[in-house]
């Protein structure tokens, strides 16, 4: 009876775990089903390399690379921002801060992770839009530069606690040695520590970057939607995510637009999955 | 005169006091052991030495260490400087997760020095006194973490040695370590005696007897017996020294 239930137990966790792979590879399916539909009108080099994406014109443009632009232009200066920030707050958490106020940062840390996207849109085009305007002399508030600003406080506690964690991890015992060697605290943490916690770093990074380039609400908000090549960060831009967000509902159910927006998903789906493995690589890289 | 002295030295961990009036006088070009039963703050009392206690929250100190005659608790002490002059060496042995070369220049290239020639020969220095030259000159670049044990701790001395100590803390330097290489450590220990101050803490007494000039003898916190390594062996003053030695408590 006993040896029943064990197995009965050890059999459903298994289960749960083939479960999270089998639905991973379901979504793929299901978006390459009728992602690469698309193909059957329009080449995939058209797709990826067109500059125009006008669904609604006459022949509709399917061309990603304005979009794709759009949405490395954003992932840039997001990254360009979070990443010293996360990097600073992350060895303030870890190395420096006191423990009473180290226990009160990763809380508001914690917390801003639990701000919703639309929120941060909010403050976005009420704040940072008019600010950016202002200080560059533009038409228009919304531009990459305004959404790699928001972006960039989503993708900070991500990189803030994996960084952390990373940080904590390194063993006392380095730390006490390069300090008894009349190493100073700061020349401990960036000559030791950090190369000792270098993996936890580049994974915090990437899954940083897999935030912002999923990101959507918040994009959609403040970078202007503009379907055009942009040509600096100062301009309105459209990313990938948007382009889905906000046309998916007007497209006829089995129409090349739609298929379109599935290949762009499709395009999405491998650009994080490429993400999720440099930063899994890293993590898990041994040395020789 | 004393190369080390403490006076009425205690240490407070909070409310608990690990270390009550510790008087003691360390002579300079000698192995000094601490012994003791665990817990009893022999550790503690060397980490006072280079000051490494500071690093552990709601620590408190009270009373003096002097070294070459200067108070190191004083308000100008300069925490990079003790710790050039007084160097440690961990229970186990912590290489940076460098290459070898990187671990013994480490402490060189920390206090300025840049030129890839002048390192180059204090590491061939440091790892010659270490003996560890013959067998790792042509491996410079390998992983520190993939040696030996041992080969990591004489690794560990000689990244010390580089600094050009004064005075060397040694905190159960051997524990990770087999017979074998104790041995072999320990025959580095008297070959080093020769140009440092060394200061051993261990609870192998057969150790402290075989490699120390002095020993002082320290149970729950107070140093019990303090003297030639000899007399505390073959006739304590203390009979609690006694049956530590003797091998009643312990």
């Amino acid at each position: 009876m006993r040896r029943l239930k064990e197995l009965i137990i050890e059999k459903t966790i298994l289960l749960n775990g083939f479960a999270c792979i089998f639905f991973v590879v379901l979504i793929f399916f299901f978006l390459a089903k009728d992602g690469l539909a698309l193909f059957r009108t329009i080449s995939i080099r058209d797709f990826l390399f067109g500059q125009l994406w006008n669904p609604i014109a006459e022949p509709p443009q399917f061309g990603i690379l304005p979009l794709f632009l759009g949405s490395f232009l954003v992932t840039l200066g997001a990254t360009a921002i979070s990443v010293p920030l996360g990097m600073a707050c992350a060895i303030f958490i870890g190395e420096i801060a006191p423990r009473w106020m180290r226990e009160l940062l990763k809380a508001g840390v914690e917390l801003l992770a639990a701000i919703p996207s639309i929120v941060i849109g909010f403050v976005g085009m009420t704040m940072l839009g008019p600010m950016v305007k202002n200080i560059f002399h533009l038409p228009t508030g919304l531009t990459a530069l305004t959404g790699s600003f928001a972006l960039a406080f989503m993708a900070i506690p991500t990189i803030v606690s994996i960084m952390e964690d990373a940080i904590s991890s390194v063993p006392r015992s380095y730390k006490e040695g390069s300090l008894a060697l009349g190493a100073t605290h700061w020349q401990t943490i960036y000559r030791v520590i950090i190369p000792a916690a270098s993996s936890g770093i580049v994974a915090a990074i990437m899954l940083g970057i897999g935030r912002v380039i999923g990101e959507t609400m918040a994009v959609m908000m403040l970078t202007g939607n503009a379907s055009v090549m942009p040509r600096t960060i100062l301009e309105p831009v459209r990313t990938m995510t948007a382009t889905i967000a906000a046309e998916m509902g007007e497209t006829v159910h089995g129409s090349e637009h739609y298929f379109a927006l599935f290949a762009l998903g499709l395009v999405l789906f491998a650009i994080t999955f490429i993400i999720n493995l440099i930063a899994d690589a890293a993590l898990h890289r041994k040395r020789k | 005169m004393n190369k080390i002295e403490t006076r009425d030295l205690s240490l407070f961990y909070g409310a608990f006091q690990a270390l009550i009036g510790v008087d003691i006088a360390i002579t300079e070009k000698m192995i000094t052991a601490l012994i003791g039963p665990s817990g009893c703050g022999k550790s503690t009392l060397l980490r006072t030495l280079n000051r490494m206690n500071d690093l552990i929250d709601g620590v408190r100190v009270t009373g003096n260490v002097l070294i070459d005659g200067k108070d190191i608790y004083g308000e100008k002490t300069d925490l990079v400087e003790l710790r050039k002059k007084v160097g440690m060496v961990f229970q186990r042995p912590n290489p940076f997760p460098l290459s070898v070369f990187d671990n013994i220049a480490y402490g060189p290239r920390t206090h300025g020095i840049k030129r890839q020639s002048e390192l180059e020969g204090i590491v061939e220095t440091a790892l010659t006194h270490v003996e560890l030259w013959d067998t790792l000159k042509d491996k410079l670049d390998r992983f520190a973490l993939n040696l030996s044990l041992e080969q990591q701790q004489r690794l560990c001395i000689a990244r010390l040695v580089a600094v050009t100590p004064d005075i060397v803390l040694m905190d159960e330097p051997c524990s990770a370590l087999d017979p074998f290489a104790t041995g072999k450590i320990e025959e580095l220990m008297f070959e080093l005696k020769k140009a440092y101050t060394i200061v051993i803490v261990t609870h192998n007494m057969q150790q402290a007897a075989r490699v120390s000039d002095r020993a002082g003898f320290i149970l729950l916190g107070r140093l019990v017996e303090y003297g030639e390594t000899r007399q505390v062996f073959t006739n304590p003053r203390e009979k609690q020294t006694e049956e530590y030695i003797t091998g009643r408590f312990g």
